[in-house]
């Protein structure tokens, strides 16, 4: 019983700190959000790759990157409907 | 009656008035406070006062005749019975002390134990208004004022005295707080005789429910009072004038404890009585029958009064227990207190709360409703809410830790439909109570924390009687409870708001009793500390320029004396307006208030040191006349108020300053008084520590008068000015130098008084230690050294201070010793042989000391004759002295060497080798690191069959329990393990993995690591993994555990053993026992995390898979040691390797495969969450599509 509060607690510390973290009760929508993002932001943090994504998609580096940055939000499309 | 009682000292020390038991003494009158006149005459005297308690006793001497017996008399006299029961010399009731000593109030001061005469007010929400309380206040005051004046005009004898009524109103007492004849509990109590109202009884009651007595006749009910009056009045009667004092007052004893508010009438309420039932038979049982009182008393010449209007019969406590044994008299049956009667024990279990870890007597008075068995159907809803809490009040404060737990959480949760109306009537009257122990009130306190968060501004209306109760936290000895006063205060603060705390501790800023001023004024800088200073600064001014009061004034400035000692230098922004708020009162008519301004300036200063002069501006002119002008007591809190403020100026003011009060100062010097010793001294070493004052004008103006006055042989018998005299010369000496400094002292080593020796030898240790030896000339350097070694010598008690003054002095004076040094060895070799075991300890320890510099000094030779000489002293019987003298040939052979050591190492380690089976902690760290330094440095100096005894010796040292030791050993077995190579010490070790002893196997798990590590781990692993070959728990657990150590200490090295330990590490992997598996995964961890980037991927991912399917362990240490192994194997073979494994379950229909798959995922997340981006999975739903992986060019 302690053992597991603690463990809770110790999940709620991370959390606040790496949103990205997930527990058995995580959703799969919350968590594609959370690749999708992780992923994105890793392109953007890695000039190289940003680089060779924008010659690809024929722009420059900081329209794809302005472009990444806006995916980010609802990157898996809208949240599933509640199931009453 | 009388006679059970001999035994008890409390009630035989006929004046025990104060709480030193827990019992109502018995020779106190009860109701002193009404009938003594209380004007200064005892009425009283000239009877006997006290009765002794071995009546039957004295009568049996009766016989006895002008000191002659009729009986011859053939055992102990009574006397010498009883000679160690009283008094003094009385021997502590073991048991009962020990109950006491848990409750507060028994190491509170008399000051702390005021609170007890603090009356809760009424909830301020019955309609009495600011107005009506501030009313009450000054009728108070004026009470206390008059009270005052007649208590004047009394002592001077100009008052008639006839007139005095015996019944007198309970406020007369008021003023003498002063008065050192009426202990200040007694002083303020409940008025009961008030007929206006005025003060209501508090709303917190306790209601007694029935009188004590049914049988009407003319003594009762109020028998306690008529008997006392009727004893009283016939001055000339003085056979039954005296009983009753003692006796009667005890009918009422048990009762008082229920009488209405508890919490409120401090004089009244008995000190409560802790007794288990049946125990004690001291107090009275029951009433006195009427019948009884007839008996006792002559009928002529006595009236029975009526009872005086308005008194309340007292009441019996519901559930005390009072049956004594042998009790033959009628008996009134009494319906509330029958099971109490009949025997019954405290319960242990109240119904709807369970088992309590306690259940005290007192705590029947306010949990006693949960045992009437009355039906809760039949209850109202308030009644049942009650009933709620007061469960649950008694589960926190009495339960075990986890029913405390759910019971504050339900208590916090629900606090807002309990109500605080019910949640405090209920909880501080039990704050209140006397006999409450720390822990109780530190969870009662806990409880109103959280309820206090909860209720936020409902709790307005109780903001009063919560201070009355948490105030007194604020001065309590224990930091903890200060601390956690203060918290509950400032919540308080931030819940009911600024305008609500002020105009609800107003009232009481210029209250008649000091004991509320001074806590009110720490609970307003609470207040201050929480909203802010700049919130409570125009309050504050106004209350310092109070026109209608002093005592106004003085809380006022001592409010801002707390807020700088509770905030620090948080203070300084504001520093300006806290010092015009005050600065005035430097002036004030009052010179209490003008005392109390200049420590509020002296504490202001403190907290802003070094800065904010500026804001003292505009009062250091009248600070500094106003030390002119000031005497006695207020001067010294002027002085200390200037010596504060003087390090705050630059050079040149405060070299000016300085040298206008230091006339003042020196002046002071002479003074007897303490307080203004300590505050001079302080002034002095905080004027030299300032730029301004120059070392010559200490010289000339200070230090001839400071030496006259505080260097003298009283000072150092006086503990407190001790410290600070040692702490002022040595400030002095930063400033006026060593040798000006010492000079004057060094003599004092050689006086006749010790402990003025051991004063001079402190002071020089500390002066030479911060600033070296350098300006000591030839002559003081002989002198000092002529002194220490008196000072050593006449020690008759050692002590660490002198020995420690001696290695200082040694060591800075360095190779300026040497022409002293033959006198020094020759000193400590005679006291080396001294016959106190103490004596020899400090030679050795002074030899461990200076052995630096004698070796410095070119001494070696005297070096080696110490050292043989201790080497004949290791016979040594003393273990303390034994181990001393161990570290004292340490010491040599660290700076002689090895080699030119003498007696020589090999004759030296042999006699070491049985001292290791000592046992005796000193000795074991002083032995080891010897070994240790020998077999490091030196092991071919000693046979290679010494080291193996030695090493056996060494396996019971890894039992030790101190670290240190153990530390010590295991690295010793690297070190000879070095020496004579590891063959035989790991046969040695390997073997001593089959002992029973947890800690033996764990230590020597570490010494085969350690061994592994000194030696190559090639030269160990073959043995040790064959070793691993025997079918026994233990030796396999113990191989892998020694493993998982060298694994660790050897890192990158373990690339090479990697594929010679994989098939074992198999093996263990999937062994049925899980704490084998668990010791494998440790080893898989150091393994992996020492070959990281080193091309072992394939054997790392063969192990992976091998501990993958331990992850549903769910033993906590089996499952953290599982997951760290994997962790490692991640950092090892790269994430998205590991990730391959995680997707599986991640979604896994059964939430126990999610939930460690999960954590896996975690932690790789937390640790390399850019490393899983290229590996997420690429499933074709839609939503996981990531369209940019796609590109390609």
């Amino acid at each position: 019983m302690a053992d597991k509060l603690r463990a809770q607690q110790h999940l709620e510390a991370l959390q606040a700190r790496y949103i990205g973290i997930g527990s058995a009760d995580t959703t799969r929508h919350e968590w594609v959000n959370n690749i999708q993002r992780d992923s994105l932001s890793s392109y953007i943090g890695h000039p190289p790759l940003l680089q060779y994504m924008s010659i690809g998609l024929g722009q420059s580096r900081e329209k794809t990157r302005v472009q990444m940055l806006e995916r980010m939000i609802q990157p898996a499309g809208p949240p599933p409907k509640q199931q009453d | 009656m009388a006679g059970p009682r001999a035994g008890k000292k409390s009630a035989a020390n006929g004046s025990a008035g104060e709480n030193t038991s827990s019992k109502q003494s018995l020779s106190e009158a009860f109701d002193k406070d009404l009938y003594d006149g209380n004007n200064g005459v005892d009425k009283y005297a000239g009877y006997n006062m006290s009765i002794a308690v071995n009546e039957d006793e004295d009568m049996e001497d009766a016989g006895e005749i002008n000191g002659r017996r009729l009986v011859g008399q053939y055992t102990a006299s009574k006397d010498m019975l009883n000679e160690f029961a009283h008094g003094d010399t009385a021997e502590d009731d073991m048991l009962q002390s020990r109950e006491q000593q848990a409750q507060i109030q028994n190491r509170e001061t008399e000051y702390q134990r005021r609170r007890f005469d603090r009356q809760m007010s009424p909830d301020r929400t019955d309609g009495q208004s600011y107005k009506d309380v501030m009313k009450q206040r000054d009728l108070e005051r004026e009470e206390a004022r008059v009270n005052r004046l007649i208590e004047e005009r009394e002592r001077n004898g100009n008052e008639v005295l006839d007139h005095k009524p015996t019944l007198k109103d309970g406020n007369d007492d008021l003023s003498q707080v002063t008065g050192d004849k009426t202990p200040p509990m007694k002083k303020r109590k409940r008025r009961r005789w008030d007929e206006n109202g005025e003060a209501e009884p508090a709303q917190i009651e306790e209601a007694g429910e029935e009188p004590a007595t049914k049988k009407t006749s003319r003594w009762s009910p109020e028998s306690k009072e008529k008997a006392e009056e009727k004893a009283v009045e016939p001055a000339t009667a003085p056979a039954p004038a005296e009983p009753p004092k003692s006796r009667w007052d005890t009918t009422a004893l048990p009762s008082a404890v229920a009488t209405p508010a508890p919490v409120a009438n401090g004089a009244r309420t008995p000190a409560p009585i802790s007794f288990a039932f049946g125990t004690d038979i001291s107090a009275r049982n029951a009433p006195l029958s009427d019948e009884q009182l007839d008996m006792m008393l002559p009928s002529e010449g006595y009236k029975i009064l009526d009872p005086p209007p308005g008194h309340e019969p007292v009441r019996r406590p519901v559930g005390v227990p009072t049956l004594p044994t042998g009790y033959q008299g009628y008996l009134v049956p009494e319906q509330d207190s029958s099971l109490a009667m009949m025997g019954k024990q405290l319960p242990t279990e109240i119904p709807g709360v369970g088992d309590l870890q306690f259940f005290k007597n007192e705590d029947m008075k306010y949990f006693g409703k949960l045992t009437d068995g009355a039906d809760e159907n039949e209850m109202s809803v308030e009644e049942l809410k009650e009933r709620k809490i007061m469960r649950l009040l008694l589960k926190v404060k009495n339960g075990t830790p986890p029913m405390r737990k759910t019971a504050l959480r339900q208590l916090t949760d629900n606090a807002r439909q309990f109500g605080p109306a019910a949640l405090f009537n209920q909880i501080l009257p039990l704050l209140m109570e006397r006999t409450l122990e720390d822990q109780e009130r530190h969870l009662l306190v806990k409880v109103i924390d959280r309820v206090l968060y909860k209720l936020d501004d409902l709790v307005r209306p109780y903001v009063h009687k919560i201070l009355v109760v948490i105030e007194p936290l604020l001065i309590d000895q224990d930091y903890y409870a200060r601390v956690e006063g203060r918290e509950i205060i400032s919540n308080l603060a931030k819940a009911a708001g600024l305008a609500h705390m002020i105009s609800t501790m107003r009232p009481d800023l210029d209250h008649s009793d000091d004991y509320v001023r001074n806590t009110t004024a720490r609970a307003f800088a609470v207040v201050a500390s929480a909203l802010g200073i700049p919130a409570l600064l125009p309050f504050l001014r106004a209350v310092c320029r109070s026109k209608k009061s002093w005592n106004a004034r003085h809380t006022g400035v001592k409010i801002v004396q707390q807020i700088p000692i509770l905030m620090g230098c948080a203070i300084l922004p504001h520093l300006k307006g806290l010092v015009e708020c005050i600065g005035e009162n430097l002036n004030d008519e009052q010179p209490k208030v003008r005392m109390v301004t200049a420590l509020a300036l002296a504490a202001l200063a403190e907290a802003a040191a070094p800065y904010g002069i500026e804001s003292f501006d505009d009062i250091l002119n009248p600070l500094w006349t106003g030390a002119r002008r000031q005497r006695g007591k207020s001067l010294a809190s002027f002085l200390k108020a200037v010596g504060y403020v003087i390090p705050l100026m630059d050079e040149e003011y405060s070299n000016y300053y300085t040298s206008q009060i230091m006339e003042i100062v020196i002046r002071e010097f002479q003074s007897p008084d303490e307080e203004m010793k300590k505050v001079v001294l302080k002034v002095v070493s905080q004027c030299a520590g300032t730029a301004g004052v120059t070392p010559v004008y200490l010289k000339d103006n200070v230090l001839p008068e400071y030496f006259k006055n505080f260097w003298v042989r009283r000072i150092a018998l006086d503990k407190r000015n001790y410290r600070q005299v040692v702490d002022t010369t040595v400030d002095l000496a930063q400033k006026a130098g060593v040798s000006e400094i010492v000079g004057r002292i060094v003599n004092n080593m050689k006086d006749e008084n010790e402990a003025y020796r051991k004063m001079t030898v402190e002071t020089i240790d500390k002066i030479i230690s911060t600033l070296g030896a350098h300006d000591v000339d030839q002559r003081l350097e002989e002198q000092l050294i002529d002194g220490i070694l008196v000072a050593f010598q006449d020690q008759t008690v050692e002590d660490p201070i002198v020995i420690d003054g001696f290695a200082t002095v040694v060591n800075a004076l360095g190779e300026r010793t040497k022409t002293y040094l033959p006198q020094i060895v020759a000193t400590v070799l005679a006291r080396l042989n001294n016959k106190t075991a103490a004596v020899r300890q400090q030679a050795a320890d002074l030899i461990s000391r200076i052995t630096f510099v004698m070796q410095k000094c070119d001494e070696d030779p005297q070096l080696i004759k110490l050292a043989q000489a201790l080497y004949e002293y290791l016979g040594e019987e003393y273990p303390e002295v034994l181990g001393s003298i161990l570290g004292a040939l340490r010491a040599i052979v660290t700076v002689v060497g090895l080699a030119a050591m003498q007696p020589p190492i090999k004759d030296l380690l042999p006699r070491l080798t049985p001292i290791l089976r000592n046992r005796h902690e000193k000795v074991q760290e002083n032995t080891i690191d010897l070994v240790g330094r020998i077999a490091d440095r030196g092991p071919d100096y000693v046979h290679a069959r010494e080291w193996m005894r030695i090493c056996f010796e060494l396996l019971d040292m890894l039992k030790a329990h101190k670290k240190g030791i153990r530390r010590a050993a295991n690295n010793t077995f690297g070190y000879i393990a070095k020496a004579i190579g590891p063959q035989d010490v790991l046969a040695t070790l390997l073997g001593n993995l089959r002992v029973q002893e947890r800690q033996s196997r764990v230590c020597t798990a570490v010494a085969i690591g350690i061994v592994a590590e000194t030696c190559a781990p090639f030269t160990v692993l073959p043995a040790l993994m064959n070793e691993y070959r025997v079918p026994e728990l233990n030796v396999q657990n113990g191989v892998l555990k020694s493993l998982s150590f060298m694994f660790e200490y050897i890192g990158e090295m373990a690339k090479d053993y990697v594929y010679a330990i994989t098939p074992l590490l198999e093996d263990a992997l999937i062994d049925r026992d899980q704490v084998h598996r668990q010791t494998a995964a440790s080893v898989v961890k150091h393994v992996a995390l020492g070959c990281v980037g080193l091309d072992c991927e394939d054997a790392m991912l063969h192990l992976l898979n091998l501990l993958w399917p331990n992850l549903f362990e769910t033993s906590p240490h089996v499952i953290d040691r599982i997951v760290e192994a994997i962790e490692g194997i991640r950092n090892a073979i790269g994430t998205p390797l590991v990730m391959n494994y995680v997707w599986a379950g991640l979604f896994h229909p059964a939430r126990k495969v999610r939930t460690p798959f999960w954590r896996i995922y975690n932690d790789a997340y937390v640790q390399s969450a850019d490393a899983m981006v290229p590996a997420y999975p690429q499933p074709d739903e839609e939503d996981m599509k990531r369209y940019e992986l796609e590109i390609f060019i």
